[in-house]
This record gives structure tokens, sequence and C-alpha cells, in this order.
């Protein structure tokens, strides 16, 4: 078993709170949860402005790349609170695809053409995802890489891939290698996803040409860095989101009279919201361990990134659940956010590995081997 | 002027060169310890402080530690340091403080806390035990019977809370005492519980006189005092920085991985997820150390007891099934009588055991769920009938 490193820091900086301030307040003028329920309505989640003032304004895109990159040259300390705040207000934004995801795959190739596209990414001015399944796990066998025809042109499909819709590139892995692919050059088919804030669609690739960003062995490494990177800060996203869950139910039974009380008051609905506030104090202390293990590269970080997945999926799910059973019949509105969190809670616990598959890397990673 | 962190290093030193603990006494050690203003430093001066900042004391054990200085064993006489001293400091006369903190700390003179009664545990305000004044001596005669005392059989002293006035509502009617446990009157019997053993007592109250000067404040303000003794009582909880495994999950993870043959998939996706859970629960008491080291107390400190209840009953629950035939067994039931509170020690069958108290002493689950859901998340308390009504005409 490998030892905890006793300087894990598990706090808020103050440049982190400043930056989730003013995340905060951009996603309170542009993304208030009826734009959100709107524009998912339209078939089009994805907001364009809110996300060139996020990407670009704020900075948000660049927080993984290096300054010499043009990047801001920060960690996933940053970038974890940056998932909060989106998972906060169930942002659709294809930031955990595009700025964690395949921003820590590009880093893992040390080609000049990575670098360019890690540039334009840091930038806001392209956006660009792995064409991988949402729920690639971590420590998971990868799909069968789609087959390079000769000369780059790659054949295949790959499925349920979160926001292809919005990217302009798609990372494809391939038998020859990890390849950039124009997204105007490939078949995106839209597929009706449980998460209405997270397009997914199946990508088919027919002899379409890619430009090689690294060789099968370096792609494959690129992949498990950033799966691993994902799926830690994919905790801090649901951390966000049971947050929002909890203060809503709050307010809600603070302010909701039956029985000429206001249901609150009852020790029942009391229990209930101060186990979960139990669980979502907790479900911050896990979700901060994986962001400082993978922000100081800490020997301990795939333990910890596993614990903080099997921790906070189950988390978010609940809060969610609790905040539709709390608002009673309000709760099972369309018109009623609760569902839009719901959707993504549930959708989140299957995306970059189940509870089951984190607890089996536990098992792993903490010498508990099953029975023979 | 406070003294500063450097001040309390060099009188550290100071009080470590002039009294070598290599050839001092313990209790020699100690007294001048206490006597040079280092046993607490945040206390007044004479009274073992010197009304320095809590937070210095660190600096001061530091330097004992590093020397080899004796401690006064504070596991034995946790109830005098953690609840007796801060509330005498409190409310107590010159007289008491000087008569009664230097013994306490120096642990010449063990205390006990008379508080909780059989027919009040949660709602402590409703006791029972009566309290009149004797106008004759100017001393107040005590009858009632207290429950779940622990150190009653080696304590000197007790802080005991009384009825003094039945007509009035429960809570205004209270008054605060330091009772001498050697008084005629004052009988202990062990209280055994559920494992075998008898970490408490019951104590009876029978016609106790207590003068008048071992009153704690005014009359009728005992209610006052003791939310003070009982604030002081959660303040230790969250202090400690805990290794992974540190706690019960320890020994199960260590059973599972030194006895393959006992291994199931059902047990197996049990102690995972307790493993997690374990794991999640010292990474949040690490936060919350973290914040109280910067000066940024959280509220988590309030639902860690309530998470350590839960994981320390589930988590034995589960060792006692992996262990299988040995299961069965229970290392024995003499009935003993410990000195201190031992929550991991021995086998499998008596943490089982024991932890089934983690849910109830120093506050039941069910009370702390109603203070997070009231004071962190500011929920409205249930309508109450009995804040109003003369103690007498309560339902009992």
């Amino acid at each position: 078993m490998t030892a905890s490193r006793a300087s894990l820091d598990l706090l808020y900086s103050d440049t982190e709170e400043e930056l989730r301030f003013a995340v905060r307040a951009l996603l309170a003028d542009h993304c208030a949860p009826a734009t959100v329920l709107a524009r998912a309505e339209s078939g089009r989640p994805h907001d364009p402005a809110l996300w060139r003032t996020l990407a670009s304004g704020i900075g948000a895109a660049g927080l993984l790349v290096p300054e010499k990159l043009g990047g801001a040259g920060a960690s996933h300390r940053e970038a974890a609170v940056v998932l909060e705040e989106l998972g906060r207000a169930v942002a659709p934004v294809p930031y955990l695809t595009g700025c964690v995801l395949a921003t820590e795959i590009l880093l893992g190739c040390d080609t000049p053409e990575a670098a360019d596209l890690l540039r334009a990414l840091a930038a806001g001015q392209q956006v660009c995802v792995p064409a991988l399944p949402l729920t690639q796990a971590p420590g998971a066998p990868l799909p069968q890489p789609l087959r390079d025809t000769g000369g780059g042109a790659l054949t295949g499909t790959a499925t349920s891939v979160a926001d292809a819709t919005a990217a302009d590139v798609l990372l494809v892995l391939a038998d020859t290698g990890l390849y950039a692919v124009p997204a105007a050059g490939a078949r995106l088919t839209g597929a009706v996803p449980l998460d209405l804030t997270r397009p997914l669609a199946t990508v088919t690739l027919d002899g379409t040409p890619g430009t090689r960003l690294a060789d099968p062995a370096t792609a494959r490494a690129a992949v498990a860095g950033a799966l691993l990177s994902g799926a830690g800060l994919l905790a801090s996203e649901q951390l966000g989101l049971a947050e929002w869950c909890l203060t809503e139910t709050v307010a809600h039974v603070r302010g909701r009279h039956q029985f000429n009380r206001p249901i609150g008051s009852f020790q029942a609905l009391k229990h209930r919201l101060a186990r979960l506030w139990l669980d979502v104090a907790s479900a911050r202390a896990a979700a901060r361990a994986a962001a400082d293990a993978l922000a100081t590269a800490s020997p301990d970080a795939p333990l910890t990134v596993a614990v903080a997945q099997a921790y906070c999926s189950g988390v978010a799910v609940r809060a969610a659940e609790e905040c539709v059973q709390l608002h009673g019949g309000i709760g099972m509105t369309w018109e009623h956010p609760a569902h839009l969190y719901l959707k993504r809670a549930k959708s989140d616990s299957l995306a970059l590995g189940t509870t089951g598959h984190h607890l089996g890397l536990v098992a792993d990673f903490a010498e508990l081997p099953a029975p023979a | 002027m406070t003294p500063t962190a450097e001040d309390l290093a060099a009188r550290t030193r100071a009080l470590l060169a002039a009294h070598p603990p290599a050839t001092t006494s313990r209790p020699d050690f100690l007294a001048a310890r206490f006597d040079a203003g280092l046993a607490w430093v945040h206390y007044p001066e004479g009274l073992g402080g010197l009304g320095a900042p809590r937070s210095l004391q660190a600096v001061v054990d530091a330097e004992l530690e590093a020397a080899g200085a004796p401690d006064n064993d504070p596991r034995r006489i946790g109830i005098g340091l953690g609840m007796a001293a801060p509330t005498i400091l409190a409310y107590g006369t010159e007289e008491q403080k000087r008569r009664f903190l230097r013994p306490l700390w120096l642990g010449e003179e063990v205390w006990c806390q008379l508080f909780s009664e059989p027919g009040a545990g949660s709602d402590l305000a409703a006791l029972g035990t009566r309290a009149v004044l004797d106008d004759t001596t100017g001393e107040w005669v005590v009858d009632g019977q207290k429950v779940w005392t622990s150190s009653a059989h080696t304590a000197r002293w007790a802080i005991l809370i009384a009825r003094t006035d039945p007509t009035l509502p429960k809570h205004r009617g209270i008054t605060y005492f330091l009772c001498d446990m050697h008084a005629p009157g004052v009988e202990v019997r062990p209280l055994r519980q559920i494992t075998g053993e008898a970490e408490f007592n019951e104590v009876f109250l029978t016609g106790v006189r207590i003068p008048d000067a071992h009153r704690l404040g005014a009359v009728g303000q005992g209610w006052a005092v003791a939310r003070t003794t009982l604030m002081n009582e959660r303040v230790s909880i969250g202090g400690m920085r805990i290794p992974r495994e540190g706690g019960m999950i320890g020994p199960v993870a260590a059973v599972w991985r030194e006895r393959p043959q006992l291994r199931t998939h059902a047990l197996h996706q049990r102690l995972l997820g307790l493993w997690v859970e374990a794991e999640v629960a010292r990474l949040t008491g690490e936060r919350l150390r973290q914040q109280l080291v910067a000066g940024q107390p959280g509220p988590e400190g309030s639902g860690m007891k309530l998470t350590f209840a839960r994981l320390n009953q589930e988590i034995s629950g589960l060792e006692v099934e992996l262990l299988g035939e040995e299961g069965l067994l229970y290392g024995d039931w003499t009935l003993r009588r410990p000195e201190t509170v031992d929550f991991t020690g021995r086998d499998a069958g008596y943490r089982y055991l024991r932890a089934k108290g983690n849910s109830i002493e120093g506050g039941t689950s069910e009370i702390l769920l109603n203070i997070v859901a009231e004071r962190v998340l500011g929920l409205p308390a249930e309508p109450r009938d009995d804040k109003d009504i003369a103690w007498k005409d309560l339902a009992r």
C-alpha cells in the first residue's frame, strides 16, 4: 500500500477563490437554469457566446496548458474549481471533454502538431474533444482502434462521443497512432442523451484524412493519463452539482409550508438533509484530494482519484434524487431544473468509470485483492 | 504584553534547564511547569498560564516533547482538563480557581461529570436531582441519581448540575456545583455495559451536603454554566492527523490481506465500500484540521462524530462476519473497570459492541443531526411546548 502524502493541500487558495468568483458570476449571467433548459429543448445545448467568454475571456480553457504554449500554466486544482462551478450550473460547455481530456491527451504527445493544437485550444480558438465513449474509464481496456487504411486515412466508428457536435477537431485513436481529424470531415450522428446538457454522438469516419500526433504506444499512454485526470476532476463537477442540489433543497424546505409550518422543521426531512450535507462535505475533501494529487503528480494519484470517483458519483446522484423527492410534485415537473441535475448526475455516474469500476481499482492500489 | 512564540520557547527551555526531566521526579516537574505558566498558556498568570494565545501551546508542547519531559497523563484526567477546568475558569471565584485548577492539572485530583440521569439523557435540562439550601448551615443538600459517569470511582471531585427550583421552567431552575466525591452520601456503583466491562458508573446522591462556597455561578444560572462545559467537550474532536487505515478499518484490512481463505465476493464489495468511506472520512478530518490551522474553522467538525460513529459500527460488524467461526467467540466477559476508554483495543467482538456506544455517547446521532440541520443548514427547530412550563409540571 502506498503511503499517503503528508503535504496534501485540501483547502482553496485565494487565487482559486477569485477564479471561482469569476466563473460563477459569468454563469449567473449567461447560464441560468431556464436558459439551459431552453437551449436543450432547441436541440443545440452548447452556447458559443458563453464558451468564448469562459474559454478566452476568463482564460479557463488554457488552465492546464503551459505558458509557453499560450496557456495559464495553472494546475488541476484550478481546473477543478472551474468544474465545480460548471457542475453547479449544469453548464452545457465542452470543458471536461475539451479542456481536461483532450488537453491532457495532447500534452502527452510530444509533436509540433499537438503543440499547435494546444495553442489554439488554450486561446479558445478551437474546441477539440477525444473520439472516445464518455464511459471510457481509466484502467479499463480501450475500444477497438479505428483503422488507418493508408497514409492517415481513417475508417471506423466511435460511439457515445460527448460534445462532438461542439468540436472543431476530434482526437482519434487508430491502429497506427493518434490523429487529429477535422470534425467537418466526420459524419456525426446525434443520439438522444439522458443528460440533456452533454450531447452525445456517434462519430463515423470513412477514409477521412487525419494528422498524426503520436505513435500507438505514446497515444495509449497519453490517453491513460488523460482518463486519470478526467476521472479525478469529474469528482469536482459532481461536488458542484451536489452542492447546488443541497442548497436548492434546503431553500425549498425552509420556504414551503404544509401543516401550518415550514416542511424543513420536520425532523424526518432535517435528518435527511443533515446527512446529505455530511456527504457533500466529505465529497469536497475527496475531490480536493484528487485535484491536489493530480496537480502535484503524486504517486498516490491513481488511488486518490479512484477513491474520489468511487465516492463522489454516489453523492451527486443521491443529492439530485433527494432534490427531486424533497421538492415533491414540483421536483417532478419539466419546468423545475431539478431534472437537469438528476440527468447529469446519473450520466456522470457512468462517465469515466462507474463506482464499481473504481472500487476495483481501489482493490488493486490498496492491496485488498478479490477472492481467488 | 502577551508572550510570543519565541518567548514561550525560551521560557520552556529555561524550565527544562532548571528542572531537567532526567533528574526531576514527575510530580516535581509538572508542578514547576504549572508554576512557570506553561501548563496551559492561554490560562491567566498564576493559574498555570501566561495569557498567551491558545494556539501557542503547540510551541511549548513541541519543546517539552523533544526534551522527553513527562506529561500529566491527559487521558486519565480528560474530564477535568477538557470540561471542569474551562468552566471553573469561566465562572469560578478567585478562591475556587486557586483551590481547584492546580491539583486538577497536576493530576492530583481526578474529576468526573455528574450531568446525565436515567430520566434526562438527550433532554439534559429535564434533570431531576434536587439541591435544597439548608438555611441553618448555608449548605446545599443534594438527592438524586446520575448515570454514565466515567472516572467516578477514581474521582475526587465532580462537576454537578442539580435542580434548585422546580417551579421554574426547566432551563431556569438549575444550579451548578463542585461536589466532593468523598462526601458522605455519595455512592458509586459500576454500570456494566454490553461489552462486559464497566467503563462507567451510576452515582447515587443521598443527603450529600455541599457548602455554598462550592457553587459555581449564580443560583439558577446552572444551564448557562453547563453549556460552557458541553461546548468544551466537543472542542477536542477533529484535531489530530490520522494516517491512512489509522482507524477501525486497519485491523479489518490486515485480516483481509493475511487470511485469503476468509475472502468472499460479497464481503469484498462491502470491504471496498467501507475502505473508501473510511479514507474519505480521514480526508474530511484532515481538511478540517487544515482549516483550523489556517484559522478558518469550518462547520465540518459537527459532522465528524456522526460519520465516525456510523463507520465504526459498520466496519466492526463486517470484521466479525469476515472472521467466520472465530466471529462466534468473544475475548472474555470479565467485569473490568478500565481507567481510560479504548475504542479499538481488544478483539473484533469487543470493537463491534463498544462501537454501538459511539452513536449514543457525547450526543446521540439523532440529536447531532438536529444540530447540523439547525446550526449549519439553518432549518427551523421543531415546534416545542416544554420551554415555558414549570419543570414540576413536565410529563415524565
